[in-house]
């Protein structure tokens, strides 16, 4: 019991010093992510608006991949990008495993397909009430998409939150194309497996109170924005 | 030019008047002909066999009960549906589309402010920002809005929102102009205000076609009855002659209120 208050007492020194070394790694993993998840909205919602409008051969079978793709294990998204990167692999040449770069592909992999897939499903929701309308005032369905993704902003909002979460949370995937390399590569998830597995609790357990905060904030302002999406 | 107008002082119209509606680019739309128009989804009919012409100088209503197809109708016309049989044919060779607008039961407004919904289609005719700002100020005047420019549209009472509705119309300065149950549930107060610019937009010469179950708005505001019963087209006639006296037992019913199936 006494080592699990010391360690705590250890994690609350660490925070309220502002211990450069936390902050380090709490930044690269909010660089990360954030860049990861931006890249995936960049992708995400275009693809799923335009799954959601446009009919053409195949449709089913790439909606029926997003939805089952918002389930991948990080892990094999982690050794799948790993063999992309490594120097055998296609990609090799640019020498990006075991980068940051290479941790926002990884996770870009992730959270592209929930992104779409929530994006689809939001916007096919939103032309079954605005369709008539929207024809009627002489839109096009190209011009839909940049409507519908504004009129759904606040549920879109949700699906970015969700990717952000799943982002932010996730170790298999960095640890792998990431290498837990101190002040280099080092996230919270990959820090605190590693802190944890050599005993150094109060590490661990100060980042490990970063990341709830976060992921509980995060949770809060989608539940938010979910109402601002009613009124 | 007043800055501030309040509801109750419609504004005149001048301005509306003279700007040319709908023939802005040359031809006519209207007469407007169906030929044999059939709606049968899924094999069960819905719209029977209807053809009619629409000429620009009357405002037309459709009147019947519920069910009997008066706004599938509509949306034949509008072509958000297409007919299964038969043909229907706007006049001229030009984009028949652009000069139309409807107003739907009920309306879908967009999730910005009351001048951005204005604004909205205006940016989908590609119009540059002067003549926006112009269009959107003047149909602001002519629904009564003018005072509620920055509110949120989905926050305005049921009759602002159909006001809004029809200025969003307004601005694209239709030639035909399609409503369907523009007060189906609207208190009377907002029914009159409604019926205020339905003839606003007669009076600038567009060529209005609405749907109304209610006898009293089709005695108000028609000049030409369409009467549909059961998916047919019974009748077409001018209104006085309509309403007194009905061609067919089915619109003799009607018009004595008698409840129809």
């Amino acid at each position: 019991m006494s080592e699990i208050a010391e360690a705590l007492g250890h994690a609350g020194r660490l925070l309220a010093a502002f211990d450069s070394g936390v902050w380090e790694i709490v930044l690269l993993s909010l660089e990360v992510s954030c860049l990861a998840v931006a890249l995936a909205v960049l992708c995400g919602f275009p693809l799923g608006a335009a799954l959601a409008l446009y009919a053409f051969p195949g449709r089913r079978t790439v909606v029926i991949l997003a939805n089952a793709l918002m389930g991948l294990p990080p892990v094999v998204v982690g050794l799948t990008v790993y063999l992309v990167l490594s120097r055998s692999g296609p990609l090799g040449d640019l020498g990006l495993l075991f980068t940051p770069a290479a941790m926002v592909i990884a996770q870009w992999v992730l959270v592209t397909p929930i992104i779409t897939a929530l994006t689809r499903q939001v916007i096919e929701d939103l032309w079954e009430e605005y369709e008539d309308e929207l024809r009627s005032l002489g839109s096009t369905r190209g011009q839909a998409i940049g409507t519908l993704l504004w009129e759904g902003r606040y549920r879109l909002m949700t699906a970015v939150l969700a990717g952000f979460g799943r982002a932010i949370a996730e170790v298999g995937a960095v640890l792998i194309v990431g290498g837990n390399i101190a002040h280099a590569t080092r996230v919270m998830t990959t820090a605190i497996a590693l802190e944890t597995a050599k005993g150094e609790l109060g590490l661990a357990l100060g980042l490990g109170a970063v990341l709830l905060t976060l992921a509980l904030s995060i949770n809060a302002v989608a539940y938010l924005t979910r109402d601002l999406a009613r009124a | 030019m007043p800055s501030l107008i309040s509801p109750a002082t419609w504004p005149a119209l001048e301005s509306a008047h003279s700007v040319p509606r709908g023939t802005s680019r040359g031809a006519s739309i209207l007469p407007l002909r169906l030929e044999g128009v059939s709606y049968a989804p899924n094999g069960r009919t819905l719209l029977h066999e209807i053809s009619l012409t629409l000429v620009s100088d009357a405002a037309t209503v459709v009147l019947g009960p519920n069910g009997a197809g008066k706004s599938l109708l509509l949306r034949l016309c509008h072509g958000l549906i297409p007919p299964s049989t038969g043909r229907i044919l706007w006049a001229g060779a030009g984009n028949a589309a652009k000069e139309q607008a409807m107003v739907f039961q009920r309306p879908v407004l967009l999730r910005r402010s009351v001048a951005g919904n204005l604004a909205y289609p205006l940016r989908l005719l590609g119009l540059g920002r002067e003549e926006r700002e112009r269009r959107v100020a003047e149909a602001l005047a002519m629904a009564g809005l003018t005072p509620l420019a920055d509110r949120y549209a989905r926050s305005l009472s049921g009759g602002e929102q159909q006001r809004l509705a029809l200025a969003r119309a307004w601005v694209r300065r239709p030639e035909v102009l399609f409503l369907d149950e523009p007060t189906a549930n609207l208190d009377p107060a907002a029914t009159r205000q409604v019926e205020a610019i339905v003839k606003r937009f007669r009076d600038a010469g567009t060529k209005v076609v609405m749907t109304t179950h209610d006898l009293g708005q089709a005695r108000r505001l028609a000049e030409e009855v369409l009467f549909l019963h059961r998916g047919r087209l019974l009748e077409q006639a001018p209104a006085e002659c309509f309403f007194a006296g009905p061609a067919t037992a089915e619109a003799r019913a009607f018009v004595r209120g008698e409840l129809l199936w």
